[in-house]
């Protein structure tokens, strides 16, 4: 009983600022008593170009031509990738799959969950820079805004303008572009569900379904608002990834750095002058890091939970040492453990082979391997035997007990096939009536199957039968579990 | 809310619903007018643990519109549906109303369907594979319950796909039944028959009019006992459809086969019921699956395979 004496407890007051202390730090400014929101500040980016940019742009094109491209594609006679909810059919080119194929689509996010642990491990918030839905369409907002309000310096002037003929032509011919492509993309979203073709007929005749009116509208204004407005409010307040990277994050990770020995003392100074005499880092305080960052803050203070790594800073930071005639990589994509240390590239890329990255990259690579293996051995027909509910087992004339199967089969190619029926498991087990069916493309059939076997042929109970399933002109073949009942 | 004497649990209800967003409105405000107290490094200045320090992080303004959008969306549904007690909403919305308008509008999309069906003979329904498609699928609701998949029944529920019928096998007969429902009634008939041993031997007499196994001896005496039978059942056995009574001599046995079954009907007699399907199903329906029914006897090979 001694060991439950509880051990006295450390007792550690929580201390609150003196009355005066908080006094002196509200009236210096930098201390204050607000309201328990923030208001947002509306954050101008300023338009970037350089090696990462053009990356980015690259990734936009990609998942962008992917995205509005792939319902345009035909597979023989239908729509390629197309996910027919009303049928439950999905069509990913050569497959289709049924809802019981859901093991599949879990397979798919097991993998891109790895996928991203291992980017992250390795690279950081690559995802968020560079390929993230939410980067990509942000960034062609951008670029609608930059060709219709101008750059940055531009927005701003304009913004603070009274209203003016110029400004509302600028401002509508901007939320024009916005409004088209965010229908242009609820269009593609819902094509994917309903065949676009036929989309595409009845949005310009204005007779879409309810539903179909509603996705279009819904996941276009989505669009619109996160894009247009939203931008870095939803990487910061939304998105529950940019929350929990930060436990996949070591000090080996690549991060977008700012290296503070090279560049502090900051300030300004002239082209001309020699920074050592004048006692000052490569930092020339031109602010511009600042200014193109698309989430707002300052990549100088260190390693931020809103930095999305998409080296906008980098970029502009190079072009800036370019014409100061210093070395690039003020701003620089690093690990933490490579500033600390000092490392070379060398160094930094042999540290890629650590323990949590290979142990990730296996993963990957098993869950990939057997998602494709068991895709490539995928019977091209299922089948579900249930028992008809009605009676457990008959005594018919001829001295014979009959039971009664539903067979559910489904057929998983786009031609009609021709499936034969056999059944094991029981001396004398017979098919009555014999033979074979069709079941349409694409279609289920639930046929009824009734067995005989002779009377005493088997002990009164249960008995494991098994059916087995042949499709007659094309291969494939299943084999189903299921019990014959002999009355008492 | 029927299931209350007086609305007391109504207004409870309704109360407690207004009065939660009503506090949520209240907390809303309140959130709106405190101050949270910065010190100049954006913590709280509260400090746990010696260094434990709690930051100042503060949700975006806009994040209290969406608090605010809710509180519409809450007040909105309690208008328009049924939320606050008793009240039903603006939109008279129900379960069962949005049940009935489903049936109603698949019952509306179906119909031109069925209209190729409705003027058409049985027999010409029976060899459309589309109706008998439709035929199937209704039979596989609606009766195989008792029927079975199969159609072939079960001990107490006949089996479909012969040509043996208690009420008659033509379509217009199988309509009649789909419709109104049968009842068939076998009296206990042993006090008419006579002694235990007259009812062994009728039973023996009654099996041997299908030939089936018998005791001839027994038989011949129970023959004189059948004319208590006789008046449903037919001098010869061979039933009557035009009340349900079964033929004897078909070797098909409803009840069960053998000397006991049939001792335990002609003591205890039975009453076997198939409910009618009227109001259930549609005319139309009733059309297809009555041809259905009457296709499984009626074409070699009709069952299910094909």
């Amino acid at each position: 009983m001694d060991n439950l004496k509880p051990t006295p407890r450390k007792v550690i007051p929580i201390t609150v600022m003196a009355g005066e202390q908080l006094q002196a730090a509200s009236t210096t400014g930098e201390g204050e008593s607000g309201s328990i929101y923030q208001a947002q500040k509306k954050i101008y980016p300023r338009s970037v170009t350089g090696f990462f940019s053009k990356w980015r742009w690259a990734m936009v094109f990609i998942t962008q031509l992917v995205f509005y491209g792939l319902p345009w594609l035909e597979w023989g006679q239908r729509q390629a990738v197309l996910f027919d909810l009303e049928a439950r059919r999905f069509y990913i080119l050569g497959l289709v799959l049924y809802p019981q194929d859901f093991i599949y689509l879990s397979g798919i996010l097991v993998i891109s969950a790895l996928g991203l642990f291992l980017f992250t491990a390795v690279a950081g918030r690559q995802w968020c820079g560079y390929a993230c839905p939410q980067t990509v369409y942000t960034e062609i907002f951008l670029w609608l805004e930059k060709i219709t309000e101008g750059d940055r310096s531009a927005r701003l002037r304009l913004d603070a303008s009274p209203m003016s003929v110029n400004k509302l032509t600028r401002k509508a011919s901007k939320q024009f572009l916005w409004i088209a492509l965010a229908l242009w993309t609820g269009f593609t979203f819902v094509g994917y569900f309903t065949p676009i073709k036929e989309l595409g007929v009845s949005f310009i005749n204005a007779s879409m379904g309810p539903w179909e009116t509603f996705w279009v509208f819904f996941y276009g204004f989505a669009t619109y608002g996160n894009a247009g407005y939203m931008r870095e409010q939803v990487c910061k307040y939304m998105c529950p990834y940019a929350r929990f990277q930060s436990a996949m994050f070591d000090k080996d990770t690549l991060i977008v750095t700012y290296d503070e020995a090279r560049g502090e003392p900051r300030g300004s100074r002239s082209k001309k002058a020699d920074p050592v005499a004048l006692n000052l880092g490569s930092c020339i305080d031109c602010t511009l890091c600042v200014q193109v960052c698309p989430t707002g803050i300052d990549i100088r203070k260190g390693l931020q939970y809103e930095c999305i790594s998409c080296a906008a800073c980098i970029d502009v930071c190079d072009t800036v040492m370019d014409k100061m005639n210093y070395p690039r990589g003020l701003i620089r994509y690093s690990t933490q453990n490579a500033v600390v240390q000092g490392w070379g590239k060398s160094q930094l890329l042999r540290r890629i082979f650590r323990p949590r990255v290979l142990v990730y990259t296996a993963i990957l690579l098993a869950v990939t391997a057997a998602l494709f293996i068991s895709l490539a051995l995928r019977s091209p027909f299922k089948v579900d035997v249930i028992r008809d509910r009605a009676s457990l087992a008959r005594i018919v004339s001829g001295g014979k007990i009959e039971n009664v199967y539903r067979l559910q089969v489904m057929n998983a190619t786009e031609a009609t096939q021709q499936y034969r029926i056999a059944a094991s498991g029981l001396p004398g087990l017979m098919l009555a009536p014999e033979g074979t069916f069709t079941v349409d493309a694409t279609q289920a059939r639930g046929v009824t199957v009734t067995l005989q076997l002779p009377y005493e042929a088997a002990s009164p109970g249960s008995h494991e039968i098994h059916f087995e399933i042949e499709s007659v002109n094309s291969p494939g073949r299943v084999i189903e579990k299921s019990v014959f009942l002999v009355p008492r | 809310m029927s299931d209350f004497t007086s609305n007391f649990w109504s207004v409870y209800v309704a109360g407690i619903s207004l009065l939660g967003i009503l506090g949520c409105l209240v907390l809303l405000w309140f959130s709106g007018k405190a101050k949270a107290m910065t010190a100049n490094d954006n913590t709280t200045g509260h400090v746990w643990d010696g260094d434990l320090r709690e930051m100042n992080n503060p949700l975006p303004r806009w994040w209290v519109w969406l608090f605010i959008i809710t509180v519409i969306f809450a007040l909105a549904y309690l208008a328009l549906y049924p939320g606050l007690g008793t009240y039903a909403g603006k939109f008279g919305w129900s379960a069962i109303g949005q049940y009935e308008t489903e049936v109603a509008k698949g019952n509306k999309e179906v119909e031109p369907l069925y209209a190729r069906f409705n003027s058409m003979k049985p027999e010409d329904v029976a060899g459309d594979p589309q109706a008998m498609a439709i035929g199937e699928r209704l039979f596989m609701n609606n009766c195989s319950q008792c029927h079975g998949s199969d159609a072939r029944g079960s001990k107490g529920f006949p089996n479909l796909s012969d040509k043996d019928w208690l009420h008659g096998g033509t379509p217009d007969k199988i309509v009649e039944t789909l419709v109104k429902g049968r009842i068939g009634n076998m009296p206990p008939m042993a006090a008419a028959v006579g002694s235990s041993d007259d009812v062994r031997n009728v039973a023996h007499y009654v099996l041997s009019l299908s030939g089936s196994p018998h005791d001839s001896v027994k038989a011949s005496l129970g023959k004189s006992k059948f004319g208590a039978c006789a008046a449903c059942h037919g001098v010869d056995g061979k039933g009557n459809q035009a009340i349900g009574a079964p033929n004897l001599t078909d070797d098909i046995w409803l009840h069960g086969w053998g000397e006991n079954s049939i001792v335990a009907i002609i003591n205890n007699g039975k009453v076997n019921q198939m409910p009618a399907q009227e109001g259930k199903l549609t005319e139309s329906q009733i059309h297809v699956l009555a041809s259905y029914v009457w296709s499984l006897s009626n074409k070699p090979g009709a069952v299910a395979l094909k």
